[in-house]
């Protein structure tokens, strides 16, 4: 005979009351708040991608948002350096220092020199390795080849790249593998002396090899930088986050402390979603 | 009759066109090169044209090519450049735009004949620039600036967003992502495509028909004051070019040894043409390699 039980959603043998969406607080403790997001909303268009984005991240901690595919925790992240200005319609507030990034008056160019980004696909310039480290601070500013050199070395010592490559830095970027590159890429961005760093999948495209060695360098970063990273890999936001913000529909569903979150989530979707149910 | 079979059948005749279409090329161009060639001598594409007697050459006309193709590329490659960067890296969505690109392939495709008449009547009748290098460059301009266009557009659009994404998020300007990051890395595929439209402009007649002129009055090679009538440099004279003057020769000319005049200037031409597109891939795969690895 053919079992016809059907699975019942794990949230019905929860007898708790559970509730529907849970924020830590973070401006209740004692922390440093290094940027926040206040009635945040993006839409594409007619599109509503984002509705209820209200978080707050701890200075020199990682932080990583997590959810399905669409759920919108990249245009989430996108939205906090405005990234998306062209593409899309953001509404709400981001404080950053006292001040709110979103409106006409910031100076995107500036503010994205202290919140810097890396991407999913590694994408070094067609330039050496030295060059595309130095190429967006000579842009703006005057330094001599003796404080270039020497932050193309931090750079590369803090991407953990330094050893690898510190005998061809005159060579093309574009002959780098993806670990590598995707490596140069995080140095070019901590080149710049940000303040927080965004992450926007960066080791899904590479091997497990490339992509351990990625981690690595981002907990090593946490002293100096705060780092929020979307990741699709749960074993990596377990890994190496502090907090993790669980994104659902466009709502930002739970947000707490990563081990609180990975071993007892307070929102049934939560657990739903990081036990592998859906997404 | 089985799949299999079936597409025996379409890899067969597909291989057929294919080789025809070269095989016609190849006919052509050995053809011209076997009736020109014989007629080429350092004299020969060195010396003035002669209206009446054999013996003539085609220095003149070969010089005027050259320094026609030069001028007009001078005028036609900032205006190409500036419109692919907007087109490809600036324009939304809109009214502007959707003109600015009907424009654009409206202008590709009007005859060439057309552009020079129309040159003929603005340029060489209206603000009096007579049959000149300068009508002449500026009527080329017209017949080259779409195509140009398009063909630096394509070149930027190959550069992946993920670098234009990478400058920006480094606080860079558009601007300055286009003009430090995109354009170098475009460059070869960008040079490819002047090259090859050099080889088109060179070879160009019908625009230049009235705009150019049809004469090639003797040059002081000495003198290269371009404000002096006999100067090669000087931009308000006429000058006939090969490709006009082969077209000439054919309609008009009375010199004896027309035929071998023509043969001889054809094959000069098509060795150039062919020279530029030959040269311009080889030219771009180099400069990627010199510009990538620096």
């Amino acid at each position: 005979m053919v079992n016809n039980i059907e699975l019942k959603p794990a949230s019905e043998f929860i007898t708790e009351n559970m509730p529907e969406r849970y924020i830590y607080d973070l401006s209740a403790g004692d922390h440093e708040i290094a940027i926040s997001t206040k009635d945040l909303q993006v839409s594409y268009g007619q599109n509503l991608a984002l509705s209820e984005g209200d978080l707050s991240f701890e200075r020199y901690k990682i932080t990583s948002l997590i959810g399905a595919s669409g759920s919108g925790k990249s245009t989430f992240l996108r939205s906090l350096n405005r990234m998306n200005d062209s593409v899309a319609t953001v509404k709400g507030n981001i404080m950053y220092r006292g001040v709110d990034i979103n409106t006409k008056a910031i100076d995107v160019y500036e503010m994205r020199r202290h919140i810097g980004m890396v991407f999913q696909r590694p994408n070094p310039f067609a330039k050496s390795i030295y060059n595309n480290i130095t190429f967006a601070l000579t842009q703006r500013g005057q330094y001599t080849k003796q404080e270039l050199d020497e932050i193309v070395e931090t750079s590369l010592k803090q991407a953990a790249l330094w050893d690898q490559v510190k005998d061809e830095l005159d060579k093309s970027a574009l002959a780098l593998s993806g670990g590598q590159a995707q490596r140069l890429v995080i140095a070019r961005a901590l080149a710049l002396k940000p303040d927080i760093l965004l992450l926007d999948e960066p080791s899904s495209a590479l091997d497990p090899i490339s992509s351990a060695q990625v981690e690595d360098t981002l907990l090593k970063l946490k002293d100096q930088y705060t780092i929020i990273i979307v990741t699709h890999n749960m074993q990596q936001a377990a890994r190496i986050s502090d907090y993790t913000a669980f994104f659902h529909m466009g709502k930002v569903i739970e947000y707490d402390l990563t081990r609180k979150i990975f071993t007892r989530p307070k929102v049934a979707l939560t657990n739903d979603y990081i036990s592998g149910n859906f997404g | 009759m089985n799949a299999k079979r079936a597409d025996k059948i379409a890899t067969g005749v597909i291989y057929a066109i294919s080789g025809i279409v070269a095989l016609i090329l190849i006919a052509m161009l050995a053809f011209i090169l076997i009736r020109g060639v014989p007629n080429l001598s350092w004299h020969f594409l060195t010396s003035p044209a002669r209206a009446f007697e054999a013996g003539g050459g085609i220095g003149i006309q070969l010089f005027n090519s050259f320094y026609l193709l030069i001028l007009a590329m001078i005028i036609s490659f900032p205006i190409a450049l500036g419109a692919a960067i907007y087109l490809n890296e600036y324009s939304k969505k809109g009214k502007f735009t959707t003109v600015v690109r009907t424009a654009i392939e409206i202008l590709s495709s009007l005859p060439s004949v057309v552009v020079g008449l129309f040159g003929f009547l603005i340029f060489v009748v209206q603000f009096h620039l007579g049959f000149s290098i300068l009508s002449g460059a500026i009527a080329l301009t017209f017949f080259n600036l779409p195509l140009l266009t398009r063909s630096i557009e394509t070149s930027l659009a190959q550069i992946p967003n993920l670098q234009r994404e990478a400058g920006s998020a480094l606080g860079l300007s558009r601007w300055e992502t286009v003009i430090h990051i995109i354009l170098p890395a475009a460059v070869p595929s960008i040079v490819t495509g002047v090259v090859l439209s050099a080889g088109r402009v060179f070879g160009e007649a019908a625009a230049l028909i009235y705009t150019a002129g049809q004469s090639a009055p003797a040059l002081n090679f000495a003198d290269w004051n371009p404000f002096n009538i006999s100067s090669p440099l000087n931009p308000m004279r006429p000058a006939e070019t090969l490709a006009v003057h082969i077209w000439k020769i054919n309609s008009e000319g009375i010199m004896p040894d027309a035929n071998a005049v023509s043969a001889g200037a054809s094959a000069v031409l098509i060795i150039v043409v062919l020279l530029f597109n030959l040269s311009a891939r080889k030219i771009g795969a180099q400069l990627y390699k010199k510009l990538t690895s620096a």
